[in-house]
């Protein structure tokens, strides 16, 4: 089965973390995705831009309407995400980061 | 031919209680499908009652039933609309289902109750999920134990079928690192039903209570090195072996150092001493095995005719370690209250300003007014008891209530002559 981890984490807390933590943090992203590679269930992976630099487009009354990124409120924003392909739902990893969100595709 | 096709009928009953959750295991295991595993025997069983008073009961009616069932599943997935990619799938299902050694399967019960009781289930939902796969219990049977609609218990145990198929929940026991925490999930939905049972021992209709003990007996037949499970097959056991002695021959409750042990039943609570020693053995201790113990104490009394409560206090002392658990603070407040005096009881009492969620529980404000009583302090104590009164659901639980309630009150008239506040009325 696929299945897309969508990793949630808040974004501002990144960016406050001291240098050395957020090198501690890439690396073990790294070898996370080293391991998920290994294993070969790696389907695909990205990270994304920052909330900021998100936007909202919808399609109401037959116009489309551009509008600032979503959510900003929420104390969790989307980071990022790993497409793997395993076996069952006890195969999927977890996450040290903020929390991985874990859907099956369909 | 009335005989035996009463005859076929039983066989077809006595099968499908022993084997319903094998083979719903067996075949949602390979389908992921519970639903369809569901429904599959339920063709299968009506097959069963149909075909076997005329063509006679077949040499093995457990592989009879699931070629039947097999047959089903692959018939509604043929004629389901399906992807490629599912199509696929299909293909694989089919040569696997068809291969099956029919005669000897394996018991995959435990890893459908793993599934039902898969973190990602909705924690409400797992024990009812359970009763369902496992014993075949119907949406109705189930919400009136729960006292939940028929309807909305239905609809919540096909959210969680459905779940289990779509999100990818597997059938099996997990690995020994993690064994542990997922078992307790498992212990917790037994658990679970049993008290569903337990507090509700006059209605015939209700068996949940033993329905609990055999699914207890399952874990430990297929787990049985798991000193929590043995633990909590002991426990039942122990709390099942006073069911008799729990209401007297007019209905009305009888509480535990009122009860005869005379009424109590050997056999079980002699298992359930056997079960506890076992688990002992293996030096891990739980909180089932220490609940086991502490209804071990209070069934030894049928021996000595003294309840050891020096003993209890300890095992509930260990109990709150573990647990933490706001219920369990109460009954050491009792047990220290008999121990030592009830005022040391009512000042172990949780605090209802850290425990607010308290304020609605029953089993608080019985035990308070309780001690508040044996404490001399008859005003408060009415008070209490008027509280545990409004909150009891069972009629012959609050009959008991009030009835002791009366007794603090004929104990203040005649202590006092003064007239009462009307409030604590």
């Amino acid at each position: 089965m696929q299945y897309l981890l969508l990793i949630h984490a808040d974004e501002s807390g990144w960016d406050k973390m001291p240098k050395s933590q957020q090198e501690q943090g890439m690396a073990a992203y790294m070898s996370y995705s080293e391991a998920l590679k290994n294993a070969g269930v790696l389907v695909g992976a990205n990270r994304l831009q920052p909330t900021s630099a998100s936007s909202t487009v919808k399609f109401r009354d037959g116009k489309t309407t551009v509008l600032n990124g979503p959510y900003a409120e929420s104390k969790e924003q989307l980071g990022g995400y790993y497409l793997i392909d395993v076996a069952d739902l006890d195969e999927c990893p977890g996450a040290h980061h903020g929390t991985m969100e874990v859907r099956p595709i369909r | 031919m009335p005989e035996s096709s009463q005859f076929a009928r039983d066989i077809a009953q006595r099968v499908a209680r022993e084997s319903y959750g094998k083979l719903v295991a067996f075949l949602a295991k390979r389908t992921r499908d519970v639903a369809a595993a569901e429904d599959a025997l339920s063709e299968a069983f009506a097959a069963a009652l149909r075909d076997w008073p005329i063509t006679s009961v077949p040499k093995n009616p457990q592989a009879w039933l699931m070629t039947v069932a097999k047959r089903k599943i692959i018939d509604a997935a043929r004629s389901a609309q399906v992807s490629a990619a599912s199509q696929e799938h299909q293909i694989l299902l089919q040569e696997e289902l068809s291969t099956l050694e029919l005669s000897d399967f394996p018991d995959e019960r435990l890893g459908l109750m793993f599934a039902c009781a898969h973190p990602s289930i909705d924690p409400n939902i797992r024990s009812p999920l359970i009763l369902q796969t496992v014993l075949g219990l119907n949406a109705m049977e189930i919400g009136s134990a729960f006292l939940v609609t028929p309807e909305a218990m239905g609809q919540r145990l096909a959210r969680a079928k459905h779940k289990i198929k779509i999100a990818g929940i597997p059938f099996r026991i997990p690995d020994i690192s993690e064994l542990s925490g997922r078992l307790e999930v498992v212990l917790e939905a037994v658990y679970a039903a049993y008290a569903n049972g337990w507090s509700d021992p006059i209605n015939s209709q209700n068996n949940l209570a033993e329905e609990a003990i055999w699914l207890g007996r399952v874990v430990t037949e297929l787990l049985p090195n798991e000193p929590e499970a043995l633990g909590l097959l002991a426990l039942m056991l122990f709390l099942q072996s006073r069911k008799n002695a729990r209401r007297n021959d007019a209905g009305n409750f009888v509480p535990l150092n009122k009860q005869d042990p005379k009424l109590w039943t050997i056999h079980m609570f002699n298992e359930a001493e056997l079960l506890l020693h076992k688990a002992g053995g293996m030096k891990v201790m739980g909180r089932y095995q220490l609940e086991a113990a502490i209804q071990s104490v209070h069934t030894s009394r049928r021996f000595s005719g003294i309840t050891d409560w020096a003993a209890i206090l300890d095992f509930y002392d260990a109990l709150h370690k573990i647990t933490q658990s706001s219920v369990v603070a109460i009954n050491r407040a009792v047990a220290l209250s008999e121990v030592k005096d009830p005022q040391a009881g009512l000042d172990a009492l949780p605090n209802l300003d850290k425990n607010p969620q308290l304020a609605n529980f029953q089993p608080y404000h019985a035990a308070r007014a309780a001690l508040l009583s044996r404490a001399n302090k008859h005003q408060e104590a009415m008070t209490a008891y008027g509280l545990a009164i409004g909150l009891e659901g069972d009629a012959a639980i609050r009959a008991f209530l009030i009835e002791q309630q009366s007794t603090v009150l004929e104990t203040y008239r005649s202590k006092t002559r003064l007239p009462l506040s009307p409030t604590a009325i």
